[in-house]
């Protein structure tokens, strides 16, 4: 792979792989996160398609029970914690040093060690397919959800390793995020170019800070859980076991304390993607720029309050409940808001659907549909009826997949050619977009329906004439469409790495600054440290004359 | 526009499909899968049994009309801006940044919307929790892996799979779990509640309508989470003080072929199954690990509501119950032979 503009000299074979592993650059590390990341979005996709085809009817016997337990507890751990968290690390990684007009991240020896974590972290917990447990003949692949809620996960209930090559894994996994957290806060802070205040910076950029404010406050809280739950298993101790005085809601507060602002740190990145997208191909600046940077503010603080709504059904008093159903509603009105900016930004725009474009607008279908689910979930007494059944199921891949996940394609599409320094096929791209955009609502809308036709998660079959097979079939149809699709990103990111075609610096008309260095940059990102006018800096330097670039640009005012 | 009609198409078909289909006790294909899990018939939400699920569903019906505005105005905007503006030249594109007024005024109408959903919420949640007014039947469940057992503590009894209640009364559960957390619900009867080990949680329920509903587990708890089923039977008054009455009685003493079965079961020193059952009558039938047997031959289901209660299924059952339901508790150290298990099949049919 070409590492510089002009690469003087070829290394050879063993040198280029050493280069790679050993490497401290930010780009080199934001591919291989990608790369890494990806191969793991295959890995639970293929989970996931395990975990339908058992459904496509009732009273099938392809997976058994043990197995069925254990692919849909590893689809769910592999999509959030080895690829949905950290891909947009990875994307983060690569560009904003460039959007803010630095040369590296802060710490970037930090930055190596933070993606090694993840590899390491994602090894250890598939390593577990490997070791089979003598007293059972079966590999001890985690097996109680991604959620492993205690008693089910003490050794009383859990005897062989399972629990704990999912304990450890996530420890390697957790550092990892802290770790590039740590070092996105540092470098967003002090090392952006002259002239870009903090309020100036690509939405991208700000959506990063603000997600690594979270990952900070709440990832040490998963750690504390699950260092818990290993001495319960192994030290004697007792937190989580009622019998010796212990709490299995202790569990599930300090679990959900950190896993609902995850939430948001998963999604938080694809709406600052989106935000980077949509006035790009609208050819106009993003509409109502400081009120969309003032909700990521507003979602991330007002999501560490709303934990215990995934706990409606445990018991807990009115007043408890009320406040965090009360909180849960609350954090709607942010996410409209930036619903309703960028709407607007397509508004009176120019808008060029290409494959970025496509993803973007479909984020913003797909969440909405989402958002509305998730105030129907916070009416605790609708959520007494539909909580642990399919329509959770609906609602959460409405916001993760078709929030995150259209999220970070968008992203690939908008950024590969600035990373590779070729094209992807449009072609490819558009047949992409409608086959996982029509898999993807074939799949999860059917959901929504089977949930409140009673249909609880997490059951390896159901019983027939309950009124759930014809919605189980459609669903498995849809996840083998979105098979098809991400097959087809594949092919034509092949396809495209073969033919070459060069992008140039700046294919799209982009207004950062990483589309006024050269596709892929060269090592040390920029010649000269640019000057920055304000925000969309390219488009401005463009208006006053500074710089010349390729692709077309609206004038910025 | 479109899009907005199909969806609300899309929930009102199932619900037309919902009603068509309710009404009378449970059908399967039995004749094609005789030994598969059976149907109840669908536990739907959106087919309510008591006042607390039809309150519920009132508030999401209002939530989902308020939805549906929502949705088709923003898809409808958003496909509206993706027509309109399409073919365009880029010089044509409004290079405008922002405008205070509507950001006000967006931020506000979902607040004002919103504050009036939580108010119907909070409504609607407090009705549901009222304390009742008339008469009560106190019911204790206790989830185990992978079957529900009930007791009623003021009548003494203890039954299993099969929660039997008169209408015209409220009835408040207890909640409790042996081992690990699980899910009690009855979408037409009442809202799930967990089963969390060290806690009693507690739900109340006032049916409106006699009939068997379908219930599950709905935390996942272990290998056959999926088959830890159970039925709610709502009956009238006169039924249940019945029914009552006899589950109260110790197990009918047996006779013929049947008193094999009893005897294998009360008094032959190898027989596993006292460890973890009860057959009230029975000196030596006292194990509380298993469901209660004593009046076995009432209930519909057995196996945790998932096989029919007919003679060939208890017979499948005795005779490898990890092959029925893979994982269960109920492991024999030695199998049964084929005389023994048609005398206790025998002996289990009389248990009325």
């Amino acid at each position: 792979m070409a590492t510089a503009a002009l690469p003087i000299t070829r290394k050879s074979g063993l040198a280029e792989a050493l280069d790679w592993l050993t490497t401290v650059d930010h780009k080199k590390i934001g591919i291989m996160y990608l790369f890494l990341t990806f191969f793991f979005f295959i890995v639970g996709g293929v989970e996931a398609l395990l975990v339908r085809t058992q459904l496509i009817a009732p009273n099938l016997k392809l997976l058994n029970p043990d197995l069925y337990n254990e692919m849909f507890t590893m689809h769910g751990t592999t999509m959030i914690f080895l690829v949905v968290v950290p891909i947009f690390a990875g994307f983060a990684n690569y560009l904003v040093p460039l959007q803010i007009g630095a040369r590296d991240m802060a710490f970037p020896r930090l930055n190596a060690l933070s993606f090694w974590l993840l590899f390491f972290g994602g090894m250890v917990m598939y390593s577990s397919f490997f070791f089979i447990d003598p007293a059972t003949g079966r590999a001890q692949i985690p097996n109680a959800g991604w959620t492993s809620y205690p008693p089910l996960t003490t050794s009383q209930y859990n005897p062989g390793s399972n629990i704990d090559f999912w304990i450890l894994g996530l420890h390697l996994l957790g550092m990892s995020s802290i770790l590039g957290a740590i070092n996105f806060i540092v470098t967003i802070i002090n090392m952006r170019a002259p002239g870009m205040k903090l309020t100036d910076v690509p939405m991208f950029v700000w959506s990063m800070f603000i997600t690594s404010a979270m990952v900070v406050f709440s990832t040490p809280m998963l750690s504390v859980a699950i260092s818990l739950l290993l001495a319960d298993r192994h030290f004697g101790t007792n937190f989580f076991i009622p019998a010796q005085g212990g709490d299995p809601l202790l569990w599930q507060n300090l679990f959900w304390f950190y896993s609902h602002p995850a939430v948001y740190i998963m999604v938080v990145p694809a709406m600052g993607i989106v935000s980077e997208v949509l006035p790009v191909f609208s050819r106009k600046p993003l509409f109502g720029y400081d009120f969309i940077a003032y909700s990521s503010v507003g979602i991330a603080v007002l999501g560490f309050s709303v934990w215990a709504h995934h706990m409606f059904q445990v018991g807990s008093s009115l007043g408890v409940q009320t406040f965090f159903a009360a909180v849960s509603m609350v954090i709607a009105v942010p996410t409209g808001v930036k619903i309703f900016n960028w709407i607007a930004t397509l508004i009176g725009g120019a808008l060029d659907f290409r494959a970025p474009m496509l993803f973007a607008i479909g984020f913003i279908a797909m969440f909405t549909i989402g958002g509305l689910s998730g105030v129907m979930l916070a009416a605790v007494p609708v959520n007494w009826q539909v909580h642990d059944t399919y329509f959770v199921v609906a609602h959460l891949h409405y916001v993760l997949f078709g929030g995150s996940v259209f999220g970070f394609f968008a992203g690939f599409y908008y950024w590969i050619p600035k990373m590779a320094g070729w094209k992807l096929q449009k072609g490819w791209g558009v047949l992409h977009f409608w086959l996982m955009f029509i898999g993807f609502n074939l799949t999860f809308f059917p959901m929504h329906i089977s949930g409140l036709l009673g249909m609880p998660r997490r059951i390896y079959t159901y019983a027939s004439g309950q009124g759930w097979d014809v919605w189980n079939a459609i669903s498995t149809v849809g996840a083998y469409f979105i098979a098809a699709s991400v097959l087809v990103f594949i092919i034509n990111f092949v396809i495209s790495a073969i033919k070459r075609e060069p992008a140039g610096a700046d294919p799209w008309g982009g207004a950062t600054l990483e589309w006024a260095t050269s596709s892929p940059p060269p090592a040390y990102n920029f010649a000269k440290i640019p000057a920055v006018l304000g925000r969309d800096p390219l488009w401005k330097a463009e208006e006053a004359g500074l710089i010349h670039t390729e692709g077309e640009k609206p004038h910025a005012h | 526009m479109v899009l907005g009609v199909a969806a609300v198409l899309a929930i009102a078909l199932p619900l037309v499909g919902v009603f068509a289909q309710s009404g009378g006790p449970a059908s399967g294909p039995a004749e094609l899968c005789p030994q598969c899990p059976v149907s109840f018939r669908t536990p739907s939400t959106l087919a309510p049994a008591s006042t607390e699920t039809a309150q519920t569903l009132g508030l999401f019906n209002f939530i989902m009309v308020i939805a549906t505005v929502i949705f088709v105005l923003v898809e409808g905007l958003l496909i509206f801006a993706v027509f309109r503006y399409r073919n365009r030249r880029p010089e044509q594109a409004l290079q405008i940044h922002g405008n205070t007024k509507l950001e006000i005024a967006w931020t506000a109408m979902p607040a004002i919307i919103l504050a009036v959903l939580l108010g119907f919420t909070l409504r609607t949640m407090s009705d549901i929790k009222a304390l009742p007014t008339g008469k009560v039947i106190n019911v204790t469940t206790v989830g185990h892996q992978w079957w529900w057992e009930f007791q009623y503590p003021d009548l003494k009894i203890t039954t299993a799979n099969e929660l039997v209640v008169p209408f015209g009364s409220a009835i408040e559960v207890a909640v409790q779990s042996e081992d690990v957390e699980h899910g009690f619900w009855t979408p037409e009867l009442f809202g799930k509640v967990d089963a969390v080990p060290g806690y009693v949680t507690r739900l109340k329920f006032t049916p409106t309508i006699t009939g068997t509903f379908g219930g599950q587990c709905t935390q996942f708890c272990g290998t056959q989470h999926a088959q830890m089923r159970f039925s709610v039977r709502v009956v009238a008054e006169g039924e249940f003080q019945a029914w009552a009455a006899n589950e109260q009685q110790p197990a009918i003493a047996a006779a013929g072929d049947a008193q094999a079965g009893e005897d294998y079961l009360f008094n032959n020193s190898e027989s596993e199954c006292k460890t973890c059952h009860t057959i009230n009558g029975s000196a030596t039938m006292i194990g509380i690990k298993g469901p209660d047997l004593t009046h076995l031959a009432n209930r519909s289901f057995i196996a945790g509501g998932i096989l029919a209660n007919t003679p060939e299924n208890l017979k499948a059952w005795l005779e490898d119950p990890q092959a029925m339901k893979l994982g269960t508790l109920m492991a024999l150290k030695k199998p049964l032979d084929e005389q023994t298990i048609n005398n206790i099949v025998a002996y289990l049919t009389t248990l009325k």
